[in-house]
């Protein structure tokens, strides 16, 4: 799909490849190449009304850029604002409101030139000081935004013209440009603060808001991304029941459902008017030990639990097998830098008992705490960990936390708890993200110099094979002696009526990425 | 067929049958189990076969395994905080009636205090700090409860108090705990019986619907309520999975409420006509 | 003096509840440093007590502020998801009461025969199931099967009323399900320990037919019992629906009341609390005064 855009595209920037991005050559993404046949067949249709039925929506929603955590309201920031980069739905990134970037002393520095002329809703023109305001939202002491952490390498954002920016960064950041596809961080005008009446960029406006019950947004008719904005309106039903969204689609009430049950997989592909849009993507399920704990401070309970986890059966029973394993690091097969040559870890009971003598623990007390507030399952797979390792002579006790207070109160403050990582756009921010020694969100209490060393080190060249060589010896060091315990990778599944084009595979997140209202459109 | 010196309709017979095997199951549930409550026997989501007569549940854990189990565990919970509401509820309903006056209003005001909140809310509220073992559950459910029973105890026995026979009772210098239990109980009896059939019935749905937020029965152990809603969703799906679990709750719900019905008949119809 | 426990508790309540609003809204992008700004800018680090006393002050002027959440007036939020709410209830009500007090009467005038026991197995089969499953199953025939009814009921300002009936009659024969059964057997019941009183076999012995006897000499003496119950689920048809509002999506209070709760938003909370109590009140005292004018000796006490 992405050659549809591309080939429309008047994007004058680097359509930057993962690979070729650094040198600021304008290295042209795969994507152009897609003949023009292949096309032919399925050009998008304008008009029509998209209705879409969302999970992931609370009463408690706001537009204010920063304050999105979950599916809905990504899905309607992504339709009223733009960011300055896109995470394409094949992994790479391209501009979007910035047209170029290009790195300065070794990628500590960069300089981001912007689009001219691009209108705000209310006529005003994009220029570098809505862009200022707009990334300080999520920056300094006194910001409540989500991508407070996200953005936390960024010193400083100078405005060089009206047109272009500098930003600074605390360590050099090779993938600095992966950082601006956050999907808190959106372009909206300077000094804007009313959110009931948001401003954006982005292909649509907003018509109405019930916060955790519906949304409609009507196309503004001149959106300046070529190839993108096709339906003239968006009704957005937040349907919280995974039956009750389920049943929605089939009964043809909405066009496009996210989060479909795995189970229900097998049912939607049978349904001849539906398709099942399924994406492998970052999103992957943790169990953190705090490695300087007891017990999991013994190197080899940590390996024994490693063994004794039933992957297959977790993927199998959880997910219905959509997904793959997990290798205990947190980088996806999908990921260019995913270490191909680590042996995937089998379930291997007796090595699990191995392990768990050398380890010399009489009696140790193990209890994993888990609550569904972390993701749909997690009490699931606990109890799958527990038989599993129970299998191995291994005694693990579950205990499930309620869900209120869960983030607050468990997470990051019990010794062992079952929680989820969503996928990062670089390997290098999902690592500065959890693993890096100062990291706020460092579950397993990682603390490795050498491991430190090779991140800067990656993040600091440009230069491929030693970057590849970097990553792949962090992931082993994680798979072999970090305190997650990573079984599996759970693929994104939206299901969309066959009369939607455009709803494309995302492994960002799911209704691609939250992109689906500019990118969609309706067969007649 | 007779009970008691009370003839036994068929629907009586049912319900009594019912509730015996349930009880059989609850007590003996670990012997009759073929498979551990907690053991993963095959794949997931497999229709009845010959090995797993009912199939298998979202985890590949016997259907029919958890099922006994689950009666163990739904029953025993239900019954007690059914038990413990009545008592509080009976107890406290009872002695507004007849003390009236500010006893009354005390209290009534205190019960609307609790009913005015959602149920749902507040016990999830509750549970959410006190956690969940099972004696907060039943302590919880119970006293919540117990608030709906008052209501309908105290106006049941507002009917009565006002009876010639029982300001005789009062007039005779009887004691507030006897009049309670040898002139208003007996005769408060039915509705009362008619709630406990029902009451019992909606504590599994409490109980389910506490699950729902997280805060019901521990996994991994089984119970009927949590078992049909993580089973609901699969009606969609065309599975019979749920209905397992859903027809359990409501065989025992009409089996006890067939007793109670029957037990109301003999009150009704008095002891002669009814042999 | 109720509603102002009532306030009281549920501000305790939901301060005692584990978690912060801070931390229900940024979940896992919290940082020490953006949790510690939010706080500050809705206030939560000032003493309960503070913040409790400021709200009742508002309160008793009618003002219930803003969400913390999301910056909209509570009164804007609250007051079209509980135009929703009653309507919805009494959709609900104006078919369930007269049809479980008739099925109670029809039960109770032939208790014991082919036409009470399958009243009875119905009703009872109906109650046993959680009303979300109930829910999933009625969609399951009537929507997805047969297409009748629409599971979205999802209505807004501009839905005219005949729209209004039709989206919503699953979430409404939903709740017809689950509270026709409760008020039935209770109708019957209390019909059944009226039967037995003396001057009922009076009527008996002047040969009046069963049903004029229930109708006319058992039915007001029981109303009681009856409508307590009538009133506790009324009160359900209001303060405990969130389940089915959430299978049907229907923009009610309930999960309005759940998503605050969970997210710890304080004034939108108590907004849906008065409201719940303020109903729950007004419907038992309607209740009591039927019941005493039903029963003059009652009457006579109150007096």
């Amino acid at each position: 799909m992405h050659g549809i855009k591309n080939s429309t595209l008047d994007m004058r920037g680097p359509a930057l490849s993962r690979r070729g991005f650094l040198g600021g050559s304008a290295v042209l993404a795969s994507g152009l190449i897609v003949p023009q046949s292949a096309l032919a067949a399925d050009e998008p249709v304008k008009g029509g009304n998209l209705r879409l039925g969302l999970g992931g929506g609370s009463t408690t929603d706001s537009i204010k850029p920063g304050s999105y955590n979950d599916s809905a309201m990504i899905s309607v920031a992504h339709a009223l604002f733009n960011g300055l980069v896109e995470w394409d739905a094949d992994g790479k990134i391209s501009p979007e409101l910035a047209l170029d970037w290009q790195p300065k002393d070794s990628a500590k520095t960069w300089i981001v030139s912007l689009r001219k002329g691009i209108p705000f809703s209310n006529g005003k023109t994009f220029d570098a000081d809505d862009a200022i305001y707009s990334i300080n939202m999520h920056r300094g002491k006194d910001s409540k935004s989500g991508a407070v952490g996200a953005l936390k390498e960024i010193t400083d954002v100078k405005k060089i013209d009206a047109n272009t920016l500098e930003f600074t960064l605390d360590s050099p950041d090779a993938d600095f440009p992966y950082v601006l596809t956050d999907f808190n961080v959106l372009m909206v005008p300077n000094g804007h603060t009313d959110w009931a009446n948001p401003i954006g960029t982005g292909a649509f406006v907003l018509e109405k808001f019930t916060p955790g019950v519906s949304i409609s947004m009507k196309a503004t008719g001149h959106y300046w991304k070529p190839g993108r904005g096709h339906v003239d309106h968006v009704d957005i039903t937040i349907i919280n029941d995974a039956t009750a969204r389920l049943n929605a689609l089939i009964s043809g009430q909405v066009d496009a459902i996210n989060r479909v049950e795995p189970q229900a997989v097998a049912l939607l592909e049978k349904a001849p008017n539906l398709k099942i849009v399924r994406a492998p993507g970052g999103w992957h399920a943790v169990m953190a030990m705090e490695i300087d704990k007891a017990p999991y401070d013994n190197p080899n309970l940590r390996l024994a639990l490693k063994y004794a986890v039933d992957r297959e059966q977790i993927l199998k029973s959880l997910f219905s097998g959509y997904g793959t394993l997990g290798n205990d690091h947190p980088i996806p097969r999908s990921d260019p830098y995913f270490n191909t040559e680590l042996a995937q870890r089998p379930h291997d009971p007796d090595k699990a008992k191995f392990y768990f003598k050398k380890a010399g623990l009489t009696d140790p007390a193990i209890t994993l705490q888990v609550s569904d507030a972390a993701f749909n399952g997690a009490v699931n797979m606990g109890t799958l960990f527990q038989a599993s390792t129970g299998n191995a002579g291994i005694k693990v006790n579950i205990k499930k936390e309620p869900a209120d207070g869960f983030w607050s109160n468990v997470w990051l403050k019990g010794p062992f708890v079952a929680s989820y990582w969503g996928g990062r756009a670089a390997a290098t921010q999902m690592f500065t993200s959890a693993y890096k020694s100062k990291a706020n969100w460092n579950e397993t209490h990682w603390d490795n110099p050498k491991f430190d060393g090779l991140l800067a080190m990656a993040q600091a060249t440009t230069d491929e094979a030693k970057r590849k060589t970097y990553l792949w010896d962090m992931q082993s060091m994680l798979s072999n002696e970090g305190g997650a315990v990573i079984p599996v990778f759970r693929d994104w599944l939206d299901g969309s009526s066959k009369k939607v084009g455009g709803h494309t595979p995302h492994g960002g997140y799911d209704m691609d990425n939250g992109m689906i209202c500019e990118k969609a459109w309706l067969r007649a | 067929m007779q009970l008691l010196g009370h003839k036994l309709g068929w629907t009586a017979t049912f319900g009594i049958v019912v509730v015996a095997i349930n009880l059989c199951l609850m007590l003996f549930a670990p012997w009759i189990a073929p498979h551990g409550q907690n053991q993963i026997v095959a794949d997931a989501w497999l229709t009845p076969n010959s090995q797993q007569w009912l199939g298998t549940d979202d985890l590949g854990r016997d259907m029919l395994t958890r099922l006994i189990f689950g009666a163990r565990m739904s029953i025993g919970l239900a019954l007690s905080a059914t038990l413990l509401c009545f008592a509080l509820g009976v107890s406290t309903g009872f002695t507004a009636a007849i003390a009236g006056g500010w006893v009354d209003t005390l209290l009534s005001r205190l019960v609307d205090l609790l009913l005015s909140m959602p149920l749902l809310i507040f016990a999830f509220m509750i549970l959410s700090v006190m956690g969940t073992a099972i004696p907060v559950l039943i302590l919880t459910v119970g006293i919540l409860n117990s608030a709906i029973v008052y209501r309908l105890a105290r106006s049941v026995a507002m009917g009565i108090v006002v009876q010639d026979y029982v300001e005789a009772a009062r007039l005779r210098g009887e004691g507030l705990g006897w009049i309670m239990l040898r002139e208003i109980l007996p005769n408060a009896a039915p509705p009362l019986l008619a709630e406990f059939g029902l009451r019992f019935c909606f504590t599994f749905l409490l109980i389910a619907a506490l699950s729902f937020l997280g805060l019901g029965v521990q996994p991994p152990n089984a119970d009927w309520g949590s078992m049909v809603k993580d089973l609901s969703g699969m009606i969609s799906l065309g599975s019979s999975a749920p209905f397992y679990p859903a027809g359990a709750i409501a065989l025992l719900t009409i089996g006890v409420n067939f007793i109670v019905d029957w037990l109301l008949s003999i009150q009704s119809r008095g002891h002669g006509e009814g042999a | 003096m109720t509603l102002f426990v009532a306030s009281l508790l549920i501000f305790a309540g939901t301060e005692w509840l584990p978690g912060d609003l801070a931390s229900a809204i940024l979940q896992n992008n919290a940082t020490p440093s953006n949790l510690a700004a939010l706080r500050a800018q809705l206030g939560l680090d000032r003493p309960i007590a503070q913040r409790y006393l400021e709200w009742l002050n508002h309160a008793l002027h009618f003002d219930f502020g803003t969400s913390l959440a999301n910056g909209q007036v509570v009164i804007a939020e609250v007051a079209p998801r509980l135009e929703n709410t009653l309507f919805l209830a009494a959709y609900a009500a104006i078919i369930a009461v007269p049809l479980a007090v008739g099925l109670g009467l029809l039960a109770a005038i032939w208790q014991g025969s082919f036409l009470d026991r399958i009243i009875n197995l119905l009703t009872l089969t109906v109650i046993s199931v959680p009303e979300y499953f109930l829910a999933y199953i009625l969609i399951h025939y009537l929507t997805v099967s047969l297409g009748w009814f629409p599971s979205l009921a999802n209505v807004n300002t501009v839905t005219t009323l005949a729209q209004r009936l039709y989206l919503t009659f699953l979430p409404m024969l939903t709740l017809v399900m689950v509270i026709t059964a409760h008020m039935m057997r209770m109708t019957r019941a209390s019909i059944l320990s009226i039967m037995a009183s003396p001057y009922i076999e009076m009527a008996y012995l002047k040969g009046l037919p069963t049903w004029r006897i229930v109708i006319a000499h058992a039915l007001p003496n029981a109303l009681g019992p009856i409508v307590n119950v009538i009133a506790i689920n009324l009160a359900y048809l209001i303060v405990g629906v969130v389940l089915v509002e959430n299978v049907f999506v229907y923009p009610g209070l309930g999960q309005l009341m759940v998503d605050a709760v969970t997210k710890h938003d304080v004034p939108v909370v108590q907004a849906c609390g008065l409201i719940f109590a303020v109903a729950f009140i007004l419907l038992n005292l309607v209740a009591d005064v039927v019941a005493i004018i039903s029963n003059p000796r009652l009457r006579y006490r109150a007096a």
